[in-house]
């Protein structure tokens, strides 16, 4: 039944593949706590992932919060409850939509460049040269990375659900003439301590996420140009979607 | 000493190394040639622990680091240095940044004592100057002038070459193998080379090995390897007719 074989070998090829993964992190994590502690790399990787990422965050947020507040506005009209937008605004940005958008857009700049750099480093032997100078790779190159996602990411998220809900405020109040204090106020008494935790959990979980993800495909790019593109387009495929399923699966924990 | 016994590797479900010997002496410049696809750099890569082999020892001094990882593989690594056939140098650093590199990461030294050193190194082998270019302005000859002073700037015992040669015009070429001769003399360290370059490679080396079929065949000393009466051999070192084997003899010659 060569089907069943057929179905044993993927299952086996996942189940290896999952495993390289979870060393590869856990080696990540190791190397990091050895010393020298690479704190000009990190730094150097923060403000790659976290710095330059600004505008493109701030950008999606503000039209994400702008379109909550023109659909929230309509929408609650309809129910004389215009006074509480502010709140429909900030839950659905502080609890999903900040983390989400904000991880996806990472991916998209920062984390398809990871792969990029560190499979060309690979595929030109640099990654090679690095291990040859008794310098680990997993050190020099992947863990500054690692850390700095889980920095950079829940700090762009708060940027984004601020961002977003002054977008919301610019739509709901500034041009369709919704109360400016009930906005406010309805943000105040609706979003709880519970929610602002569990948007910065979801940061954290993302940034490692796509990080680990993109990195890992980098490092372990095949030897060519075409190598190089699957690697990153899986990447920030792979790293999208773990992103959706994940957030279901901490949603439903978290709620 | 390196010394390498019973060396298997497979890769990709093809065997490339069938349980291969050889020892290298140190202090001495060693080519390795075969056949391209052959396993040379294979060879070359387990020799520093880039590659693990699936059976066998590979002994540096007393150490055997064919199952070493982690910190205990770097700490013999650090006695290494390899120049690939692609350089390898980081594109993100200019040429003195690539040199310095090894010396900021792995000896801590700053400022004046790193320029100094970085700087008589890219004088040593013709790039004095060059030091604020990157990589991408360099012509390939440039590029393995500075992968080789990337690799001598920690003064190591021991120097892997993979065909450092590889897509070099002929002058270019002569100048690398001289260069590579010259600072092999002058350190005394210990050189492991892999080529194609028939017959320069019997004008440069001390030793030539020869790689067939997963196994050194061949190993003796540059002016014996060329009477070998092994046909195959004969067969690949005068090229199947294109270079006499006057011709290799007279580069051995040469030499001595």
């Amino acid at each position: 039944m060569p089907w069943i074989a057929k179905i044993g070998r993927v299952t086996l090829h996942y189940i290896e593949e999952m495993g390289r993964m979870l060393l590869f992190l856990l080696s990540s994590f190791a190397w990091l706590v050895r010393p020298p502690v690479r704190v000009y790399q990190m730094i150097k990787q923060l403000h790659f992932i976290g710095y330059k990422s600004t505008f493109v965050v701030v950008l999606t947020a503000v039209f994400t919060g702008m379109v909550l507040g023109l659909q929230g506005y309509y929408t609650l009209r309809k129910f004389g409850s215009e006074a509480v937008l502010g709140s429909a605004v900030a839950l659905s940005i502080i609890r999903e939509l900040g983390p989400v958008l904000a991880a996806l857009m990472v991916t998209a700049r920062a984390g398809s460049a990871m792969t990029a750099e560190i499979g060309i480093m690979r595929i030109t032997e640099q990654i090679d040269a690095l291990e040859t100078m008794a310098i680990n790779p997993l050190q020099y190159l992947i863990a500054p990375k690692l850390v700095a996602s889980l920095i950079g990411v829940p700090l762009l998220v708060a940027l984004f659900d601020v961002v977003g809900i002054y977008g919301g405020y610019l739509v709901g109040v500034n041009l369709l003439g919704g109360n400016a204090g009930a906005y406010w106020s309805s943000i105040e008494s609706a979003v709880e301590w519970k929610d602002v935790y569990g948007g910065i959990w979801k940061s954290v979980s993302f940034g490692l996420l796509i990080s680990w993800i993109c990195c890992y495909k980098g490092f372990y790019t095949r030897q060519s140009a075409e190598g190089l593109g699957t690697a990153t387009t899986e990447a920030v495929v792979l790293s999208s979607v773990m992103v959706l399923v994940w957030d279901y699966f901490l949603t439903s924990v978290l709620l | 000493m390196i010394k390498l016994v019973g060396l298997q590797k497979t890769l990709g479900g093809q065997p490339v190394l069938r349980g291969l010997d050889l020892t290298i002496p140190a202090g001495r410049l060693t080519t390795v040639i075969g056949k391209s696809g052959s396993g040379k750099s294979v060879l070359l890569k387990h020799m520093i622990g880039l590659m693990h082999p699936d059976r066998g020892e590979v002994w540096i001094d007393g150490t055997d680091i064919a199952r070493l990882k982690g910190p205990a593989l770097n700490e013999v690594r650090k006695r290494f240095a390899m120049l690939f056939q692609s350089a390898a140098l980081f594109d993100s650093f200019t040429v003195f940044e690539n040199v310095a590199f090894p010396l900021r990461e792995k000896l801590h030294l700053k400022g004046g004592e790193v320029t100094r050193r970085v700087e008589e190194k890219l004088e040593q082998v013709g790039l004095a100057g060059m030091g604020h270019k990157f990589p991408a302005e360099l012509s390939g000859g440039m590029k393995k002038r500075a992968g080789l002073a990337r690799a001598l700037v920690m003064d190591p015992e021991i120097v892997l070459f993979d065909e450092p040669t590889t897509g070099l015009d002929p002058l270019l070429a002569k100048s690398i193998h001289d260069l590579i001769v010259a600072t092999q003399k002058k350190f005394g360290f210990t050189a492991v080379m892999v080529s194609h370059e028939i017959p320069e490679v019997f004008a440069i080396s001390d030793w030539v090995a020869m790689l067939l079929n997963g196994k050194i065949v061949t190993m003796a000393p540059a002016a014996e390897f060329v009477r070998t009466t092994d046909e195959e051999i004969q067969e690949f070192i005068t090229a199947g007719g294109t270079i006499s084997l006057d011709g290799v003899m007279a580069k051995t010659r040469e030499r001595s």
